[in-house]
């Protein structure tokens, strides 16, 4: 059996298991559009502003993916930790590599599905404007700075139980969004609370995002940002995976 | 007959706890094989080593002549999620297609549903199942790859007799069709229904390795009770395999030890003769072998 083939399997199973569930859903895929119908349409200053319109979408958008890995990784491996399916899946055999890859096909497949309502409210009720192009690299782009969330989801899931990693996840999605400026845009932030900004995962997705989306510069800091948080945290889930090991055989 | 698998000198530690302790083990093809002791003797790290999920400390662990860490060669062998594990959301059928796709030659799922009487069952999720339901569907997907060698761990455990003779049942229709089968348990009951091979393993070690005739006869022994002033006397009786101080004495054969006890004119009283468990049965054999 090819490692394609598998991870299509196991992709395909999870996604049916997701949709047969679907509170997670639900918050990666409606809420984001909610957010913006109820928060950015009704001001006409920013939906009616080209530049600060897709500014939001974007900020929407990367949201949206952001809370979708921090769920997925986060519960869905506290739960594997919980239930005994995942060790009978390692009997099976198909490599463990399958079983990842179909975990980030799975998140990404409905963190897209996620972005096509926000695309479209941006595109019919705002004033947001980009090339198909450009709408391309964003997405492009949202899925590699997504890259530290699913990190975070990781360790989440490494280092809680099931409820407990509910309310680290809740908790954490709100700080990341309110301080990354996905819900109100940096640009009125106090100056500490923007010098903290910068340094978050989720601003610095944004930040690059839009500047992939609208033409404009990328500070090095954001650049930089994410790749210093990628590592790190790719560091950290790995050391709580092989102590993982370690206390699950005991 | 081939050899399917086998553990040479293989040991695995758990921090300070050694569960198997310098195992040799070799599984042939076409047997029904008992794997019999109490908890916590390694029976189910046995199992986890030959279906690659732990990998021994020191030793050698081959299935089909390969790593059972390496996919490849997990391709004929089949095991069983426990009940609890099973996806509720995701329907019977479902579960049984998605286990399934991963094998070259997967039996069609209706004819497995057919064998483990699931055929009403297919369109339900698996939360919605019963108990005994959810066993019958864990244990049918270990067959569900036609699998040269199935590893059973606890299969019946918790089931009513109904649902375990059914069980037993479907387990030898599939033994006849030609799957070799490793079944672990600490019921002797069960080992007796369906084993022809018996291990019995007792603090990570096989303790014993013989037909179910064989191992039937070394632990059918029985308990006698009793007091009296001169037990390190009555203890040196014919039959006796261990005593211990307050007047508990193990014995093969109980008639022939009464008659010994009487004959040899020691004073006793408080007599009380039963059948050892399997549990007191396991521990001479362990105290035998020590």
């Amino acid at each position: 059996m090819s490692i394609a083939r598998m991870t299509v399997v196991h992709a395909k199973y999870s996604l049916i298991e997701t949709l047969r569930i679907p509170i997670a859903v639900v918050g990666s895929v409606v809420f984001p559009t909610l957010a913006l119908l109820f928060f950015v349409v009704p001001q006409e200053a920013v939906s009616g502003n080209p530049e600060f319109a897709t500014q939001a979408v974007v900020s929407m958008s990367v949201f949206s993916v952001m809370v979708g890995s921090l769920f997925s990784f986060g519960l869905g491996i506290a739960e594997n930790r919980e239930k005994a399916w995942d060790p009978y899946l390692r009997t099976l055999p198909a490599p463990g590599i399958a079983r990842v890859l179909a975990h980030i096909l799975s998140t990404g497949l409905l963190a897209l599905v996620g972005l096509i309502p926000l695309l479209l409210v941006g595109a019919f009720l705002t004033a947001a404007e980009a090339s198909p192009a450009r709408i391309v690299l964003g997405v492009l782009a949202i899925a590699v700075s997504s890259l530290p969330f699913m990190l975070i989801g990781i360790a989440i899931g490494y280092s809680f139980p099931m409820k407990g990693a509910i309310a680290v996840v809740q908790v954490l999605f709100l700080g990341l969004a309110f301080g990354g400026g996905l819900f109100l845009p940096p640009e009125v932030f106090p100056g500490w609370l923007n010098a903290i900004s910068e340094f978050l995962p989720s601003r610095q997705a944004r930040d690059f995002v839009i500047g992939v989306v609208q033409g404009g510069t990328i500070e090095p800091l954001t650049v930089i940002g994410l790749v210093v948080w990628t590592v790190l945290l790719l560091a950290l889930s790995l050391l709580l995976f092989r102590r993982d090991e370690g206390r699950r055989f005991r | 007959m081939t050899t399917l698998a086998r553990l040479d000198g293989v040991t695995r530690r758990f921090g300070e706890v050694v569960a198997v302790d310098h195992l040799d083990l070799e599984i042939e093809s076409g047997t029904i094989l008992g794997l019999l002791g109490p908890n916590g003797a390694g029976k189910t790290t046995v199992i986890s080593l030959l279906q690659g999920l732990r990998r021994p400390t020191s030793g050698t662990v081959e299935l089909f002549g390969g790593n059972p860490a390496d996919a490849v060669n997990r391709q004929r062998l089949g095991s069983t999620p426990q009940e609890t594990a099973l996806p509720d959301a995701l329907r019977v059928g479902e579960v049984i297609d998605f286990v399934g796709s991963h094998f070259a030659a997967r039996v069609p799922t209706a004819e497995l549903a057919a064998d483990f009487g699931l055929e009403e069952l297919l369109r339900k999720q698996t939360g919605a199942l019963s108990g005994g339901q959810k066993r019958r569907l864990s244990v049918a997907l270990a067959f569900v790859g036609n699998p040269q060698l199935v590893l059973l761990d606890e299969p019946t455990t918790g089931l009513d007799v109904d649902a375990r003779r059914t069980l037993w049942d479907a387990l030898r229709r599939q033994h006849d069709r030609g799957a070799t089968v490793v079944v672990t348990s600490h019921y002797l009951e069960e080992i007796e229904a369906l084993a022809e091979r018996v291990v019995v393993m007792g603090n990570g070690r096989v303790i014993a390795d013989d037909t179910l005739q064989g191992v039937l006869g070394r632990v059918g022994q029985r308990i006698v009770r009793l007091t009296s002033p001169e037990l390190d006397r009555v203890a040196g009786l014919e039959g006796v395999i261990r005593h211990e101080a307050d007047g508990t004495f193990t014995v093969t054969d109980s008639d022939a030890f009464l008659v010994a006890l009487v004959r040899s004119g020691l004073p006793f009283s408080d007599l009380t003769v039963r059948g050892a468990t399997l549990e007191e049965a396991f521990l001479s054999l362990t105290h035998q072998e020590a």
